[in-house]
């Protein structure tokens, strides 16, 4: 396996322009010739669907839930950045490739970011011409806000629901197509496996969740836009149905993981209660434009908060990077919280042996701005937050926890989008190339969007006009083998009749994550995941309880195969946190410090992408898999050390 | 008050669509009043799981009350007893020690039951797909500022554009009507100055797709306004019809 990033030639201000016009281009009435699979729905693959299908090809989309509607983009809250200057305040194109690479502290590949900051423009205009309610001015123009890790307001939102809006116009867009009948749609669809024919990707294998029913579908190129495998963690903000399996099957069909242990840790979600918990809520960033953070200064004081004087109060965010304040990046400010607990000195209820949590105080807002305002602002967080807990944040302030959020890490793409499979595109949080080792707020959405909107739309293109391959059918034996090798598996799940639910697995990994794969990792503690994981893994083939059986709806079955998956997946994400030896965004090992606790990185070692390739395996035992490294050059932005202070 | 409270509950459980179905009684014994009703849920299956029996299949998705995917009538009203609130943020601290709580999936026609408590929503993608949308392609879009929307107007199209698209509304009236749900799309558009091209095309469209889907006509009771989770007003269907009647007079 090679790793060739195709980036083309030229200054970084022209490459996507002058690329545009070397791709090969395929003739409007030939596009219908070619059709596409799309697995997902949310804004990378809903919106690649519905704008492939405008071009003229013709397209498959597979999502899991029972709309398109529904998929986890949804749940974005905060906004989507863009460079479009409308506040005068010092923004452009160049500023946002530049704190975007930054805020990724130096670990994401140049050209990929600047043509992200470059089509962030068009996507905002694509939004309000499809009717995107954002929130407006009084004089009609639209309305921005700032956002951690960057000093201009470039974000547009639509109250806090901006991901909904936003999943809701491509959602439209591809109705439209459906409608004209050139996406045919296939919802409560499992991808369960990548057909490889003649080094090619030319199909999948799905589950129909409904019947049970296995199926095969060929096409001439397959975009997975599947999202990202926070739920590793178990507790995570992602939704419940959120999995690694499109991904894991591709990696174990040849395409190589990048930068598995980039995982972000959001700083905003509603602490754990107890054993019971399903899921961490997420409360929008946002929140600390106007909030303030602090633990007590002292440990184990538990006096309520609002009779703990300023003078017992420890504004750790303020004190530490006075600059940027509450507005810190995301990995800073999350293991800044989990330093303040570590101490003793967090609040709320205990998990495991010390309390999880910091509080996120608005009274100096309130005070300065009026309630009416902060309502204005953030008036259905309050309400969420207040729902959930059942306290007022009106009056007390909230108490706020990292949880696992998003994975900047994913499947190898090119310059293209294209893996190391070809012909199998990945988009969105599903592929590793634009937020290095730390995603900034608001950027998910653009990159879901301008993958789907404005990227794949051009390079697959290049890819059908090039790759000269002929049209198969479901016939084949790739088909039949993967197919049968689905079926096989599922009635393994079943026939184990094992003692252990399937989540009791789910939740022991996702805790041995968290402690040892989480905020902070050592070598010690990852070095023994890579045979606790194994072994978890062989106890789950052996002892796992699956219920029911294959060929109906069957929630434990599906859980019981995305488990399995985690399961395998984990390990990865342990190799891969070991094998950096250096602390960079969202990835943080302990040996790798500052004097101050600040992340060391080591750009002699690691200023590189790390590519995992399958090698195979012995029943449930991996064998070492490959590592490919992709170097990273800074042409354009001076290597530095990050600093927020 | 303690912590944990002792319940019965009576769950609508049904293998598949020809199923008849019926209700069974589960007791769910130590659950914590800080759990949502889904993770109420989840301990129960757990326990069922454990007992060697099939879990209670119902929807559900992020969990954070925005996908739209949770649907469960819980003691007869959709989404439960909370104002404005799905049933995955419905808490359990809002139910008490001793009390029986019957679980029923959306009961509608054009809503067939798959299993136990998941139901086909799928008539609401084809509404959408027969007008749900401005019908314009992917790039050439004028710069963003181009067109000024007063802020009243941005604001009650996202109002309008808040809906889940959960279905409770139809959950809740008797007629089975989808009114509220389609009201809201035709109201965002409406409320933009880039829906105004396809307005009365767009509403005929919708309406017929609607009729041919089997939901009934509008109660004027309000019940669906009453449950949605987003609080989506009933004043939108009557723009709505205000429109359908203008569309009608132009053609």
């Amino acid at each position: 396996m090679k790793l060739d990033s195709k980036i083309p030639g030229g200054p970084i201000q022209e490459k996507w322009d002058r690329y545009r016009f070397d791709m090969k281009l395929i003739n409007p009435a030939n596009k219908r010739k070619f059709e596409v699979i799309v697995v997902g729905s949310g804004l990378a693959g809903g919106s690649a669907a519905a704008t492939l299908a405008e071009l003229g090809y013709k397209v498959k989309c597979f999502y899991y839930q029972d709309s398109a509607r529904r998929a986890h983009s949804i749940a974005a809250q905060g906004g989507i950045n863009a460079a479009k200057n409308y506040q005068n305040d010092g923004d452009s194109i160049w500023r946002l490739f530049y704190d975007t690479v930054k805020g990724g502290d130096f670990r994401a590949r140049e050209a990929n970011v600047y043509r992200l900051a470059q089509v962030s423009v068009n996507i905002i205009d694509q939004c309000v011409a499809q009717g995107v309610p954002f929130a407006r001015e009084y004089g009609g123009t639209l309305s921005n806000r700032s956002f951690g890790g960057a000093q201009v307001s470039r974000t547009f939102y639509a109250r806090g629901q901006t991901g909904q809006q936003l999943l809701l116009g491509a959602y439209s867009a591809l109705m439209r197509q459906a409608g004209l009948g050139a996406v045919e749609l296939f919802p409560r669809s499992e991808m369960l496996d990548l057909v490889v024919v003649n080094g090619h990707a030319r199909g999948i294998v799905v589950r129909d969740m409904i019947t049970g029913e296995i199926t095969s579908h060929a096409a001439d190129a397959v975009v997975l836009a599947t999202g990202g495998y926070a739920n590793a963690f178990f507790l995570s903000t992602n939704a419940k149905g959120c999995n690694v399996t499109a991904n894991w099957r591709a990696y174990k069909k040849g395409a190589a993981f990048a930068n598995p242990c980039y995982t972000q840790i959001h700083p905003t979600c509603i602490p754990q209660e107890g054993d019971y918990q399903s899921k961490l809520t997420l409360m929008s960033e946002s929140l600390r434009n106007d909030g303030r953070v602090w633990v007590p200064k002292n440990q184990g004081d538990t006096r309520a908060p609002g009779d703990i004087p300023e003078s017992d109060r420890d504004y750790y965010l303020e004190r530490k990077y006075p600059s940027y304040g509450n507005l810190a990046p995301r990995d800073i400010s999350s293991r800044a919280a989990k330093e303040a607990c570590d101490d003793g000195r967090g609040v709320g209820p205990i998990i495991g042996d010390k309390a999880r949590g910091v509080y996120l105080d608005f009274a100096d807002a309130i005070m300065r701005l009026g309630e009416d305002v902060i309502r204005d602002r953030y008036g259905n967080l309050f309400d969420m937050y207040q729902r959930i807990t059942a306290e007022n944040p009106y009056k007390v302030p909230m108490r706020i926890y990292p949880a696992p959020h998003y994975a900047m890490g994913g499947l190898w793409v090119d310059y293209n989008l294209m893996s190391t499979i070809p012909g199998l595109h990945v988009l969105g949080e599903a592929n590793f190339s634009d937020h290095g080792a730390n995603r900034l707020g608001a950027s998910a959405l653009m990159q879901g969007l301008a993958d789907g909107y404005f990227v794949i739309p051009y390079t697959i293109g290049h890819y059908f006009a090039t790759s000269g391959q002929k049209k198969v059918t479901t016939d084949l034996p790739e088909f039949k083998d993967a197919e049968h090798a689905v079926r096989e598996r599922t009635k393994k799940l079943i026939s184990i009749g094992g003692k252990r639910t399937v989540d009791s697995f789910h939740r022991e990994l996702g805790l041995l994550l968290w402690d040892h794969c989480g905020m902070a990792r050592n070598k010690a503690g990852l070095t023994a995941m890579l045979e606790k994981i194994p072994a978890l893994r062989e106890e789950f083939w052996s002892n796992v309880a699956v219920l029911g059986t294959d060929a109906s709806l069957n929630v434990s079955l599906e859980k019981a195969g995305r488990t399995a998956d985690f399961l395998e997946f984990g390990e990865l994400l342990c190799r891969d946190a070991l094998e950096r030896g250096e602390s960079c965004g969202g990835h943080f090992r302990e040996e790798h410090q500052t004097e101050e606790g600040e992340a060391k990185r080591n750009d002699d070692g690691f200023c590189h992408v790390t590519a995992w390739e399958f090698t195979g395996q012995d029943g449930n035992a991996f064998h070492v898999p490959n590592k490919h490294i992709e170097p990273l050059e800074f042409d354009n932005v001076h290597l530095a050390t990050r600093s927020y202070k | 008050m303690s912590d944990t409270i002792n319940i019965t509950l009576k769950v609508w459980r049904q293998k598949d669509r020809n199923d008849a179905g019926q209700l069974v009684a589960y007791e769910a014994n130590g659950i914590s009043t800080h759990m949502s009703f889904l993770e109420m849920l989840d301990v129960v299956n757990d326990r069922l799981e454990q007992a060697g029996q099939e879990p209670i299949a119902f929807d559900h998705d992020c969990r954070e009350g925005i996908c739209g995917m949770c649907s469960l009538v819980i003691n007869g009203v959709p989404h439960g007893p909370e104002r404005a609130t799905t049933t995955c943020q419905l808490n359990m601290r809002h139910f008490q020690d001793g009390q029986t709580i019957v679980v029923e999936p959306w009961r509608a026609g054009p809503f067939p039951v798959l299993r136990d408590l998941i139901v086909d929503r799928s008539p609401f993608d084809r509404i959408m797909q027969a007008g749900g949308f401005v019908s314009v392609n992917t790039g050439g879009s004028p710069d963003a500022n181009a067109i000024p929307i007063g802020k009243k107007e941005a604001d009650l199209a996202m109002d309008a554009a808040a809906c889940i698209g959960c279905g409770a509304c139809v959950a809740a009236c008797k007629n089975a009507s989808a009114m509220l749900f389609v009201s809201a799309k035709v109201a965002q558009y409406a409320h933009l100055p880039q829906g105004q091209v396809e307005r009365y095309d767009r509403v005929q469209k919708m309406v017929a797709q609607m009729d041919l889907e089997g939901f009934g006509a509008c109660t004027n009771q309000y019940e669906c306004e009453a449950v949605c989770p987003k609080e989506i007003p009933a004043r939108f269907i009557g723009e709505m019809n205000c429109d359908y009647l203008k569309a009608a007079l132009k053609a």
